[in-house]
């Protein structure tokens, strides 16, 4: 195998990785931000802080897909 | 790049400084929207969850963080610049660092060194055989992960954003000299392109805000009493 062919295997098993890793994150987010919703419904009074929990929520499920891209430029 | 960071440092340290300087009692334009990104930043992210107290004293430093990070973030839209001051590693460890031996200097002090690590590793109420599986990530939590991914977050996003930005742009480019039919496609993806740009300014805005409020929460975790 040339080495362009290499690369291009790479590339692509690297794009299919992360399309993996976007998968658990894409379901965990929506979860986060329906439930928030649903709270918000309920009482809105408390929509700061509930918005508040939401942003920690999401900036902590994020990190997995970020992760999944770092890692295909890194390997 | 280190010019990019160089401009920006300077640009935002002149016109606050300037701001500041010329304060009155009643505000101009410059000085209300600096105060109003201000109050956003205390009210909703301080006083939730330092409390009033606790939140005075690590204000400055916090608002400091969020007004650097936005502005960091913004010199990717900016026609000139065109290159986000985070988006290379160095700016988000450091900052990232700032945090970690921020809140662990201060949760030393308030707890003492064993103290400190009996704080963040063994919540109370929780049975014994567990603490053997909860100890290990805890610490290995407050050592390694919080700041590492703190760091990754910024720089993978703004470097995300960056390359999508790119992409778009790149792909409009090629298909208006392409010559052939796939010119009709070239307005959508300019649209796309337009909508990247917009898109990046929020999250140029969205992720100093996480980046702040998961500082005062680590912040919060490390000084908070016994229940």
């Amino acid at each position: 195998m040339d080495t362009s062919l290499i690369a291009a295997l790479e590339g692509n098993i690297a794009t299919v990785g992360y399309g993996l890793a976007a998968i658990g994150p894409g379901i965990g987010i929506g979860i986060i931000v329906g439930k928030t919703a649903e709270a918000m419904a309920r009482q809105p009074e408390l929509r700061g802080q509930l918005q508040t929990t939401m942003f920690i929520g999401i900036a902590f499920t994020e990190i997995l897909t970020l992760l999944a891209i770092v890692t295909g430029f890194i390997f | 790049m280190q010019l990019v960071r160089l401009i920006i440092l300077a640009v935002t340290l002149i016109v606050l400084a300037i701001i500041a300087s010329r304060a009155k009692l009643v505000p101009g334009k410059a000085q209300s929207i600096v105060e109003i990104l201000i109050e956003f930043v205390n009210s909703s992210i301080i006083q939730n969850t330092l409390g009033l107290r606790e939140g005075k004293r690590f204000a400055p430093m916090l608002i400091t963080m969020f007004f650097f990070i936005f502005a960091m973030n913004l010199g990717g839209v900016i026609p000139g610049l065109n290159l986000a001051g985070t988006s290379v590693i160095g700016m988000p460890l450091l900052l990232a660092l700032w945090t970690f031996v921020t809140y662990v200097v201060f949760g030393v002090k308030k707890h003492g060194l064993g103290g400190y690590l009996k704080h963040e590793t063994m919540p109370p109420g929780v049975p014994k055989p567990i603490y053997i599986l909860l100890v290990p990530i805890e610490f290995l939590q407050v050592i390694l992960i919080r700041w590492a991914s703190l760091t990754i977050r910024l720089l993978a996003n703004m470097v995300a954003g960056h390359i999508m930005m790119v992409v778009f742009i790149g792909m409009t480019q090629a298909l208006l000299f392409s010559g052939s039919a796939l010119i009709a496609l070239a307005p959508f993806s300019g649209a796309l392109a337009i909508g990247i740009y917009g898109f990046e300014i929020f999250v140029a805005a969205l992720q100093a805000f996480i980046f702040t409020m998961l500082t005062a929460v680590y912040i919060q975790m490390a000084t908070s009493d016994e229940h």
